[in-house]
């Protein structure tokens, strides 16, 4: 346990950490993005530079210690400057969503009190003002792409360019101002806050220490042996606790390059261009690539099919195994290299993932197939658990220990215990300050020795030490008969068909399992387009027979297989219906990292929900979505109800312990 | 009347300047078809001016002729200050004037970086002989060229099409690398013939967005022809309105909106 109040060498801030690395990798590359078709690259030393003039520039405007700076937009290396500019100041970063409505971010801004905020374009500084009304905190606006902004009052608002060159003209002023308020910075003071984006209720805001944040950095750089070679890109939204670690704690811990694409759209080209060796994403970048993947292919030549579909099962076979370091025979070993040469390489190649050396998933459980088939390709993809409370890091895969069905072991410095009722608890260096603001949270979610609830029901494999996770402990329940009710598990394995965009099991309490199911919009057309099954709406085609038919088709699969396993046997799926709209997280259907969220839907579609269970074949339903400008509408649909056939596994079903 | 040299404030605080081109008493006949009868109008320096009017009113062709498509039998057309001659349109387009089509006009079989580079045609300096030895002066113009370009793809927000063959793009996509090769010659003045027509709300939302931003950021003064009246009426500043090849109102949204004329030829009249 880290039991000094110093980190090696003084190292005991994110500004710390960036003079280190100006001095020992000053001129090797800290930043990229693209910009104009070209990738912009900024040194250490240049990164520095900016960060200095920007934190000068705070100064000038009056940023004060302690102040909180929000921080809205995508992965741009100016926000991520920012970042480190309040800190610079003594003032704590507040990264948000940046797709979140105005609603979402009032609650925010004010909770925290921003007095400051920097946006990133027109929209979110629109979105800022909008809000004004209800938050009165909010003293000055800094935008970062003046695009649009050219008629606005400029009494409040600033370009960022221009606060920098405020803060490079008013040096000599802020200096040793500047100076001072570094030093001043502990280890224990706040390094950033990060709002959860809550599955339930209200977000709250997880402060993080310096020594969170570095601890947790150090522990997971030196476990996959990260160095400033390595490269990232820096795509997923920066209020997630994730990227803060990726992005900006193992970054500066180890000295890696940080690469931002150029906009959202362009996401998976600037992948193939940068050919990360550090790659994160969460389950449902792993799914679009891989259907993507799959639908091309449906589309290719036979010949090319065919070797696709040759070498991609031996690749299932083997690759895991050689991955894992594991012996296999000579002949096996040859196809597979024969495979790499002909399909592997140009397919990595293809999705941008041929120098991934290590490559993380988590935030979801990833089906079993996805994640054997990126094995398979020879991708050294491993699971991590986590929680923004515990800066990310709870359990990892090492290299050579991965499975898709458990988490990994322990993270350097973390200790695990599980709960009588199956809940698992941790406690490491990593483990969050306070709820700021919420000390009822804090008090129940964090007990006095530090031992942190992770509100998931799982268990340590006795043999292999690795924890498996089975579902969110609040949602494992027991149905009506007493057998143990596990939705994710059905739900994941669902979720693994390219043409099931999204399920939602229910079942708690009750004699059978239903569920709705969102079909994937891209999959489940080019099959349409495939069969000439012509359609006018996502809604008609949802609601095509032959759609319902091949759902059935794919839930009878999963049926056989959860019946084969004896304990989750119950959670078959008996009845189900397709859902008429898309789950979207403007409806509040998902939360914002895009996890489903059961109780909403549950009572946003109880009349379909009681209409799967009161036997009926079909079902009038109105629903209310809102759109992307935040207007509200109401869309109309009858659906179907379709039984599936159940796997006869009634023989020794037993609860759970 | 407002004053040739002057300009006015708009409603939203915008100075627009003075006369950038004016058309006098312009006829234009085919054959014995008069497609414009005897009118005048100014498009003043930093305005969104549209024209409008119904089916078959002649503003395609008022367009034409302010592009120099046409040539009207009678009338004047000054640009800046002076008389234009009958022209050609390679010869308009070096003056300053780009324009979109009603059915899209780009190169199908090529990406979207490469028609937007052919905006730069016109401003092209380096001779033939220069572009065979390439090193050096077509080169450097070359990398000019780039610049200019990808910096209207990011304002247009096309960066993910790049390098996507036109022909496989829907067609909203398609207008906007039409505005886009249009902005790449860095018009004085932008001639846009019916930029949303066929669009959907939210792809006609985008386009209106580009249209005030890019009359916000480079100050371009916008022509358009237009179908859709609230589209029109919030986009530009002053509106000319046509029927049967003659000018019917000619004002603010405001002033055209209650003009009796306009209301009668477009909801038609009764007839007792």
């Amino acid at each position: 346990m880290a039991s000094t109040t110093r980190a090696d060498d003084g190292l005991t801030s994110i500004p710390a950490l960036l003079a280190r690395n100006a001095r020992v990798w000053g001129a090797s590359p800290a930043y990229r993005e693209k910009e104009f078709g070209i990738w912009q690259s900024w040194t250490w030393i240049e990164a520095a530079e900016e960060i200095r003039a920007l934190a000068l520039g705070f100064l000038a405007l009056g940023v004060a210690k302690g102040d909180y700076v929000a921080i809205i937009g995508r992965n741009r290396p100016a926000l991520y400057w920012s970042m480190v500019a309040a800190q610079k100041v003594g003032a704590i970063p507040v990264p948000l969503y940046q797709d979140a409505v105005a609603e979402e971010m009032a609650y925010v801004l004010d909770h925290c009190g921003a007095r400051f905020v920097v946006a990133g374009d027109q929209e979110q500084v629109d979105k800022v003002i909008e809000v004004q009304d209800r938050v009165h905190c909010v003293e000055h606006i800094i935008y970062l792409d003046p695009r649009g902004l050219r008629k606005y009052d400029h009494t409040r608002l600033h370009a960022l360019k221009d606060i920098e060159a405020e803060g490079r003209a008013a040096h000599e002023r802020y200096e040793a101002e500047l100076a001072a308020r570094e030093a001043a910075i502990g280890y224990d003071d706040t390094c950033v806050m990060l709002y959860t984006s809550g599955t339930t209720g209200r977000p709250k805001g997880v402060v993080l220490s310096n020594r969170n944040i570095i601890e947790t950095s150090r522990a997971s750089c030196e476990f996959d042996h990260l160095s400033h070679d390595d490269e990232v890109l820096a795509y997923l939204p920066m209020a997630w606790v994730g990227d803060f670690i990726f992005s900006i704690g193992q970054a500066y811990w180890s000295g890696f390059c940080v690469n931002c694409p150029e906009s959202p759209d362009t996401m998976l080209t600037d992948l193939r261009e940068i050919g990360p060796s550090y790659f994160f994403a969460p389950p449902r970048v792993f799914e679009t690539q891989l259907t993507n993947v799959m639908i091309r292919m449906e589309d290719a030549g036979r010949l090319k099919k065919r070797l696709f579909d040759v070498f991609m099962a031996h690749a299932r076979k083997v690759g895991p195994q050689l991955l894992d370091g594991k012996s296999v025979g000579a002949w096996d070993k040859l196809k597979y290299r024969l495979g790499e040469i002909l399909v592997f390489g140009p397919l990595k190649n293809t999705m941008g993932l041929s120098r991934v050396r290590v490559g993380y998933t988590a935030g979801e459980a990833i089906g079993p197939e996805i994640f054997d088939f990126y094995r398979g390709l020879g991708i050294n993809l491993k699971q991590l658990y986590g929680q923004t409370e515990a800066s990310v890091f709870i359990t990892q895969q090492p290299d050579h220990e991965v499975r898709s069905d458990t988490v990994g072991v322990p993270s350097p410095g973390v200790e695990l215990r599980i709960a009588e009722n199956g809940e698992v608890y941790y406690r490491s260096p990593g483990v969050f300050v306070e709820y700021y603001k919420n000390p009822d949270s804090t008090a129940s979610t964090k007990d006095a020795e530090g031992w942190v609830a992770t509100g998931d029901a799982g268990f340590i494999e006795p043999d292999t030490g690795h924890l498996r996770i089975i579902d969110r402990a609040k949602d494992v329940g027991k149905m009506a008969d007493g057998s143990l009710f596990a939705p994710k598990y059905v739900e994941n394995k669902l979720k693994f068909y390219p043409n099931i965009l999204e399920a939602v099991v229910f079942g708690a309490g009750r004699e059978m399992c239903t569920a709705f199911i969102n079909i994937d919009l891209t999959a489940v057309g080019n099959w349409a387009e495939r069969n000439n099954i012509a359609y006018s709406s996502y809604q008609e085609l949802a609601q095509h027979p032959r759609v319902y038919e091949m759902i059935q088709g794919h839930i009878e699969e999963v049926n056989r297989s959860v019946a084969a396993d004896e304990m989750l046997s119950g959670c078959q799926v008996h009845r189900f219906l397709i859902l008429h709209k898309e789950l979207d997280a403007d409806d509040g259907e998902l939360t914002r990292t895009r996890k489903v969220r059961r109780g909403v839907i549950g009572e946003k579609f109880q009349d379909l929900v009681d209409a799967l269970y009161d036997g009926s074949s079909e079902i009038f339903t109105e629903t209310e979505v809102t759109y992307e400008d935040g207007r509200k509408g109401k869309i109309r649909a009858t659906l179907q109800i379709q039984d599936a056939a159940v796997a006869g596994a009634d023989t020794g079903r037993m609860a759970a312990e | 009347m407002l004053d040739a040299a002057e300009g006015y404030t708009t409603a939203d605080g915008r100075k627009i300047g003075g006369v950038l081109m004016e058309m006098k008493n312009i006829t234009l006949r085919f054959g014995g078809v008069v497609a414009i009868k005897d009118i005048s109008f100014d498009i003043r320096e930093g305005e969104i001016r549209a024209i409008i009017g119904p089916n078959g009113a002649g503003k395609s062709s008022m367009l034409n002729v302010i592009s120099g498509f046409y040539n009207p039998q009678e009338g004047e057309v000054w640009f800046r200050g002076e008389r234009r001659p009958p022209m050609k349109p390679y010869q308009v387009a070096q003056l300053g004037i780009a324009r979109t089509f009603q059915n899209i006009a780009l190169f199908e079989g090529m990406t979207v970086l490469d028609n937007v580079m052919t905006g730069r045609l016109t401003q092209m300096k380096t001779t033939l002989l220069d572009q065979a030895i390439w090193w050096g002066k077509a080169e450097r113009e070359e990398t000019e060229n780039r610049e200019k370009v990808e910096k209207i793809i990011d304002f247009l927000e096309i960066q993910s099409i790049r390098k996507t063959p036109v022909g496989r793009l829907p067609y909203g996509l398609k207008k906007r690398v039409e505005l886009a090769r249009a902005l790449a010659a860095e018009p004085r003045l932008l001639l846009l013939d019916e930029p949303m027509a066929g669009m959907n709300v939210e792809e006609k939302e985008d386009m209106s967005r580009f249209i005030l931003d890019v009359n916000d950021e480079f100050g371009t003064t916008i022509a358009l022809i237009e179908h859709d009246m609230g589209v029109v009426m919030d986009l530009s500043d002053r509106v000319v309105v046509m029927d049967y090849g003659k000018k019917i109102g000619d004002g603010t949204p405001d002033e055209v909106r209650s003009n009796q004329d306009v209301i009668d030829a477009y909801l038609g009249v009764a007839h007792d």
